[in-house]
C-alpha cells in the first residue's frame, strides 16, 4: 500500500526520539572530555622509550645502536651516541643515547622501530592527546618526554609487557648463569690450578721420596 | 479600556503597542509609521524563530538518531545558533574567479528578499496583517515563485558544475510541484470564495458545538491539505525532495560557491521559506489563528497561529530526519503521475461538495471518490514501479 512504509518509517524515528529521553542506554555516544572508555590493550599511537628503575636517565634501556633510527621508514627518529658507557640490565656497559629525538608529526605509527628494537627500549603509547600550539618544537619530542616507566608500559599494555619482563628476566638470568658458570669454571681452573699447585709439591714430595 | 476582558488586551497586545507607538507622531506619517513598525516586527520575529528552529532541529534529529544533538554552547546547547552566527559572519566571503560577480552578489539577497515579501500577507493573528489584500493568496504565490529566479541566478553565476546541476533540479523540481500546490490550494479558494487570506481564517473560525469549521477536516480539504504537504515540502527543497541541495551528491547543490554571510542568508532563506509556506498551509487548512476547540478562544490567537507553524515544522523535520532522499525520475513521477492527478480530481471532488446539498450524503460520497481514485492509482503505480520500492536492474 503506497505511504504505508512512509507511516512505519516516521513511527519508528518516532520511537527513537521518546526514547532517547527515557533510556539512557539508547544514547550511546559518549560524551569525550567528560567520559571516556579506556583504550584497547592493542591501541597505539606513538613510541616512546621504556626506562627501569626510579631514574628516567639511569634506567633507560635503549643502547643507542640505532637500528631503529635505521629502519623508521619516515625517518622520524633522530639519535646521538654517548662518547662513555653505563651499565645495562645485565651490567654489561653499553653506550647510551645523549639525544633521542622523535618527531610525531613525521611518524606515522608504524611500529618498525618496536619490532626491530633487540632490546625491547621502545614501545608504543597509548597517548593521543597530543595538541600542541607549536607545530614544530611541541612535536618534536625528546628523550626526557619520550621517557616512561616500566610500570607505565605495564599501565597499558599489561600482556605485552610481562611476555617482555619474562624475556628479559631469563636473558639476565641466562647472562647470570653463564657468568656464574663462568665463574665457577674460573674458580674451578683456579681452585685445579691451586691444587695443581698445592699437589704438585705433593706427588713431588713422594716422588722425591719415592725416589 | 478598563472594560475590555484580559484575553482581548492579550489578544491585540501587539495591535495595541503600535497603535500607542505610532500616536506619539503627527497623523499625517501614522500609517507610514505602523507599516514599518509591522515590517519591523516581521523582519525581527522570523529570523528569531529561524534562529531557534536550527538548534531544536539539530537536537530533535540527534534524538531521532539515539544521538544528544548540540550540548555544548550554553545551557543543553541552545546558545548554539549565536555560535553560528558570529561563525559565518566572520568567514571570508569568496567568489569564484570566474564567477558572475553581480549576479552572484543579488541571489541570496533576492531570496531572502522574496520570501519576506510572503509575509506581508499572511494574518498572524486576529488583526495582525502587515497588508490585507483582497488577492493575498495570488500576491503570495506570485512572490514564492520568484524564488526559482534567484536559486538559478545562485546556480548559474557560479560557473560550477555542481551548482548547475542542483540549480537545474531546483528548478525543475520546483516547477513541477508549484502546479499541485496552486491547484490544492485553489480548493479552499473554490468553498471559501474569497483570494484574502483573512477571509479565508474568518471562514474557518466557526464552531459545531465545540468543533472547528477548519478545512481539513473534510474529505476535499484533508486530500488538498497532503497534497499541499507534499507539494510544500518539494517547494522549500526539504528532505525527501532535497535533491537540489544533495550535500552528499552535489556538495549543496546551488549554493556550492557560497560562503561566510551569503551562505547563512541562503540557509536563512530556505527556513523562512518553510515557515511562510507552513503558514500559508496553517491559514488555508488549519484556522489561521483560529483556536482548535470553541472554549480555547481565551488563548491569545497569534499563540494558536505560531503553534500551528512550529507544529508544521517539527512535522518537516520528524521526515527530514525518517525519509531518504528520492531519485530525480521517481521525484518527477511522483510530481506528474501521483500529486497532480490526484490534485486535478480532488478539484473535482471540491467543486461537487460544493453544489451538494449539506448533509451526510456529500460527505460519503467524496470521501468514496477520493479514497477509491487513492487506492486505484496507488496500486497502479506501485505495480508499474512508477513510485515505490526502489529496483535496481544492474546492482543484483
Amino acid at each position: 500500500m503506497l505511504g504505508e512504509g512512509i507511516v512505519k518509517g516516521m513511527l519508528e524515528t518516532a520511537k527513537n526520539f521518546a526514547g532517547s529521553f527515557v533510556s539512557e542506554e539508547r544514547l550511546t555516544t559518549v560524551e569525550y572530555p567528560e567520559q571516556r572508555i579506556p583504550t584497547a590493550e592493542n591501541a597505539r599511537v606513538f613510541p616512546f622509550l621504556v626506562y627501569d628503575g626510579p631514574e628516567w636517565e639511569a634506567g633507560l634501556r635503549c643502547v643507542a645502536c640505532q637500528i631503529c633510527e635505521k629502519e623508521c621508514p619516515p625517518k622520524c627518529i633522530y639519535i646521538e651516541k654517548s662518547k662513555d658507557k653505563k651499565p645495562d640490565f645485565v651490567g654489561k656497559m653499553q653506550v647510551y643515547p645523549t639525544r633521542f629525538d622523535i618527531d610525531v608529526s613525521v611518524c606515522m605509527s608504524c611500529q618498525i622501530c618496536v619490532e626491530v628494537c633487540p632490546f625491547e627500549a621502545i614501545k608504543m603509547d597509548t597517548e593521543f592527546e597530543l595538541a600542541t600550539d607549536n607545530r614544530f618544537g611541541g612535536l618534536l619530542l625528546d628523550r626526557h618526554e619520550l621517557a616512561r616507566s616500566n610500570e607505565y608500559y605495564h599501565g597499558i599494555h599489561p600482556t605485552e609487557a610481562t611476555e617482555v619482563d619474562a624475556r628479559l628476566a631469563e636473558e639476565k638470568a641466562k647472562v647470570e648463569a653463564k657468568a656464574k658458570a663462568a665463574a665457577e669454571a674460573a674458580a674451578a681452573k683456579a681452585a685445579a690450578a691451586e691444587a695443581a699447585a698445592i699437589a704438585a709439591p705433593k706427588p713431588d714430595a713422594p716422588a722425591t721420596g719415592g725416589d | 479600556m478598563a472594560q475590555t476582558p484580559i484575553s482581548v488586551t492579550l489578544d491585540q497586545i501587539f495591535v495595541l503597542l503600535r497603535d500607542w507607538l505610532v500616536h506619539f507622531l503627527p497623523a499625517a506619517l501614522r500609517p507610514f509609521a505602523g507599516v514599518v513598525l509591522g515590517v519591523v516586527a516581521i523582519a525581527a520575529v522570523f529570523p528569531g524563530l529561524f534562529a531557534l528552529t536550527t538548534v531544536f532541529e539539530r537536537k530533535g534529529l540527534g534524538r531521532m538518531q539515539n544521538r544528544l544533538g548540540p550540548n555544548r554552547v550554553g545551557p543543553f546547547g541552545f546558545f548554539q545558533p549565536i555560535a553560528d552566527g558570529i561563525k559565518s559572519l566572520t568567514k571570508e566571503d569568496i567568489v569564484p574567479t570566474n564567477a558572475d560577480a553581480v549576479v552572484h552578489f543579488l541571489a541570496p539577497l533576492v531570496l531572502v528578499v522574496a520570501v519576506f515579501m510572503g509575509f506581508a500577507v499572511l494574518p498572524v493573528g486576529r488583526n495582525m496583517v502587515l497588508v490585507d489584500m483582497d488577492a493575498g493568496l495570488l500576491f503570495f504565490f506570485a512572490m514564492g515563485a520568484s524564488t526559482e529566479l534567484s536559486i538559478f541566478m545562485a546556480g548559474w553565476s557560479s560557473r560550477n558544475k555542481y551548482s548547475i546541476l542542483g540549480a537545474m533540479r531546483a528548478i525543475a523540481q520546483m516547477i513541477s510541484y508549484e502546479v499541485p500546490l496552486l491547484l490544492s490550494s485553489v480548493t479552499v479558494v473554490m468553498i471559501a470564495g474569497s483570494l484574502s487570506l483573512t477571509k479565508i481564517v474568518e471562514a474557518q473560525n466557526q464552531y459545531t458545538g465545540i468543533f472547528p469549521h477548519w478545512y481539513v477536516f473534510t474529505p476535499w480539504g484533508l486530500a488538498s491539505f497532503l497534497m499541499f504537504a507534499i507539494a510544500a515540502t518539494a517547494e522549500t527543497n526539504r528532505s525527501p525532495f532535497d535533491l537540489p541541495e544533495g550535500e552528499s551528491e552535489l556538495v549543496s547543490g546551488y549554493f556550492t560557491e557560497y560562503s561566510g554571510f551569503k551562505f547563512a542568508l541562503f540557509f536563512l532563506g530556505e527556513y523562512l521559506g518553510m515557515f511562510s509556506i507552513s503558514g500559508l498551509g496553517a491559514t488555508l487548512f488549519l484556522g489561521g489563528w483560529s483556536a482548535p476547540l470553541s472554549f480555547l478562544g481565551f488563548v491569545p490567537s497569534w499563540i494558536w497561529f505560531f503553534a500551528k507553524v512550529m507544529t508544521a515544522i517539527f512535522i518537516f523535520i520528524w521526515m527530514r530526519g525518517t525519509l531518504p532522499r528520492l531519485r530525480q525520475d521517481q521525484l518527477m513521477n511522483f510530481a506528474w503521475k501521483f500529486v497532480l492527478p490526484f490534485s486535478l480530481l480532488n478539484l473535482m471532488v471540491t467543486a461537487l461538495w460544493r453544489f451538494m446539498d449539506g448533509g451526510w450524503l456529500r460527505w460519503v460520497v467524496c470521501s468514496a471518490i477520493l479514497l477509491g481514485a487513492y487506492l486505484l492509482m496507488a496500486r497502479t503505480g506501485m505495480h508499474r514501479k512508477h513510485f515505490g520500492p526502489r529496483s535496481y536492474r544492474y546492482a543484483e
